[in-house]
């Protein structure tokens, strides 16, 4: 450490020069660190200024509950999201349905079960699929999977709601495993050794102890995955089929709310009725996964606050 | 207690095979990527500039550069930013209303989806602020979306530097900026280093944002300005995967992919390296 000498003398103004700048940097941090939350209010400053305009012209009840969409109809457009909400809620019920069970298995598996070695082999492994761009994995849908369901299935595309949740359900993955992971390893360890003490098994151990203690930061986890469902675009773009009919089944491709707007973004007038209806459609995910973070959020204060010793 | 035993034996199978599966999974799609995209791999496909009506004739280069070119931006834009807010966040704040509306703008903001950063910045950087669809309307498009992430690695790295450290420099007379300045930054430095790169390699393989605002399929020179349109590798594959009628376009594309799942990887080893490096000269 060198040593500065910083002169004879008058301290005083020396040390209030210190706290100008000190004050000044301190100043400056704090106005950087509120760029953060322009970028969530000016998000939604401008999907709502936009967005709300489609409701001048199309009644919200046309709007949301309407079963068809049809901008672009020379005769009679039709502004119905109800297709396109489905759609989103198809995948995310399917996607977390194959997540769940295997994010949280492995969750377990990792905290608890594998040896120290095996865990720091394989907890990386898993996070580096949160690194695979979902437009590969879309790719991957469309060249590999989707010809599989198709041929498994007997059906004539496998383009469709089935197959794209099992691509979202491997995206959502290590969002369920990580999370999951690090709060079961959270928990303190006299959890596990009053359990064991009383004579229990390892797996009533975790049944019993560990996943209650643990509940609701993994249904934080889960919530999470669930945000990232709704919110995913390329791969069910690429994978979900793209088409506007009302799904009714697993195996009819579907159009999710992200990828419709991907779609036909590109293709209208801007300021136009249609163009406002995209953003109507943004701002009801943005709304979406706000909740859903905002009440993860909650449930994950919450777990932290009870096991802060 | 035997029936509990066997009970167990069942349930600790399934997680077992539940885990490797999950490692499975990866490692088939690195697998399956590598061996159907490596064919069309040689140098004319690196370095070649793109020719759209046969595309055997030419490669990928612009792309590839346009993807560096973003990931450039994308950290000018993301990284001061996000140290800054995360030092104040880890050093500075007290624990009041105005922190916990950051922080929970920030928790938010990494749940937005990445469409929906699209059209804002379709809204905002290219249409009201006009610079167009082009690589700085990208950049800052996927700025805004890169910035929770780095900021939430930023600050963890910021945290894990242990508190004594900070009073051993107090104690010797430091202010907190002379504090933050050479002690605590430079001993966090890898971490959010780290952090920070992994954030950029995620983002730059983001396509849905970047579809509107500026990314091109088709152009025959490279970006000259940051004003200029742009062709990136996600994107790129996204159209070559389904929308390109050359009966060579499956194979481009599983070609495109090995080439973006290598740079991203290539990104991260280099973290790992610097990472391990540093690691070694701390000491504690």
């Amino acid at each position: 450490m060198e040593f500065k000498p910083e002169g004879f003398g008058d301290y005083a103004t020396m040390s209030n020069y210190r706290n100008t700048k000190e004050n000044f940097i301190e100043l400056f941090f704090s106005v950087v660190s509120i760029t953060a939350l322009l970028i969530l209010i000016g998000i939604f400053i401008f999907l709502f200024i936009t967005g709300i305009k489609t409701f001048t012209q199309i009644s919200p009840i046309e709007f949301f509950f309407g079963t068809e969409w049809n901008p672009t109809a020379y005769r009679e457009p039709k502004w119905g999201i109800l297709s396109l909400i489905i759609g989103t809620l198809m995948i995310a019920f399917g996607s977390l349905i194959i997540a769940i069970p295997l994010g949280l298995a492995s969750a377990i598996y990792l905290s608890d079960i594998a040896k120290p070695k095996i865990r720091e082999t394989i907890k990386p492994v898993i996070e580096m699929i949160a690194g695979i761009p979902s437009v590969v994995l879309g790719l991957i849908g469309i060249l590999f999977l989707s010809p599989l369901v198709a041929k498994i299935f007997g059906l004539s595309s496998g383009l469709n709601a089935f197959t794209s949740s099992i691509i979202v359900g491997i995206m959502v993955l290590p969002t369920i495993i990580s999370i999951s992971e690090d709060v079961l390893t959270s928990l303190p360890n006299e959890f596990r050794e009053a359990s064991l003490a009383l004579g229990s098994t390892k797996w009533q151990m975790i049944r019993m102890t560990l996943i209650p203690a643990a509940l609701s930061g993994i249904v934080a986890s889960i919530m999470l995955g669930l945000g990232r469902a709704v919110g995913e675009t390329m791969a069910v773009l690429m994978v979900a089929g793209n088409s506007i009919a009302m799904p009714v089944s697993f195996f009819d491709p579907i159009r999710p709310m992200t990828a419709n707007i991907a779609i036909e973004i590109k293709e209208v007038v801007k300021g136009s009725l249609h163009y406002e209806a995209l953003f109507a459609i943004g701002l009801v995910l943005f709304i979406m996964t706000f909740a859903v973070n905002f009440i993860s959020d909650i449930i994950i204060e919450k777990q932290v606050r009870k096991y802060k010793w | 207690m035997v029936n509990e035993l066997s009970k167990q034996n069942i349930y600790f199978i399934f997680f077992r095979t539940a885990a490797f599966l999950s490692v499975g999974v990866l490692l088939f799609i690195l697998l399956y990527v590598f061996k159907e995209g490596v064919g069309v791999i040689n140098l004319k496909f690196l370095v070649g500039m793109w020719s759209q009506g046969d595309i055997t004739r030419g490669g990928i280069f612009p792309a590839i550069i346009g993807t560096i070119f973003l990931a450039i931006g994308v950290s000018v834009i993301s990284i001061p930013l996000g140290v800054s807010t995360a030092v104040y966040l880890s050093e500075y704040a007290k624990e009041n209303l105005f922190t916990r509306t950051i922080k929970l703008a920030i928790r938010n903001l990494a749940g937005v989806p990445s469409i929906v950063y699209g059209i804002f910045g379709l809204a905002f950087f290219v249409l009201l602020l006009n610079l167009g669809g082009s690589l700085i309307a990208a950049s800052l498009t996927l700025g805004c979306m890169t910035l929770p992430w780095i900021i939430t690695a930023s600050e963890e790295a910021l945290k894990s530097v242990p508190y004594s450290f900070r009073e051993g420099s107090y104690a010797l007379g430091a202010t907190k900026w002379q504090t933050v300045k050479r002690n605590v930054l430079p001993n966090s430095f890898s971490g959010i280093l780290t952090g920070s790169i992994l954030g950029i390699s995620r983002a730059v393989g983001e396509t849905s944002p970047i579809i509107l605002v500026g990314a091109t399929f088709f152009m025959g020179y490279l970006p000259s300005s940051p004003f200029d349109k742009f062709m990136a590798l996600p994107y790129h594959l996204f159209i070559l995967a389904t929308q390109h009628s050359s009966p060579y376009a499956r194979e481009y594309a599983l070609g495109t992919a090995l080439v973006l799942i290598v740079l991203v990887f290539i990104f991260n080893s280099g973290v790992f390296v610097l990472r391990y490096k540093l690691r070694k000269k701390k000491e504690w």
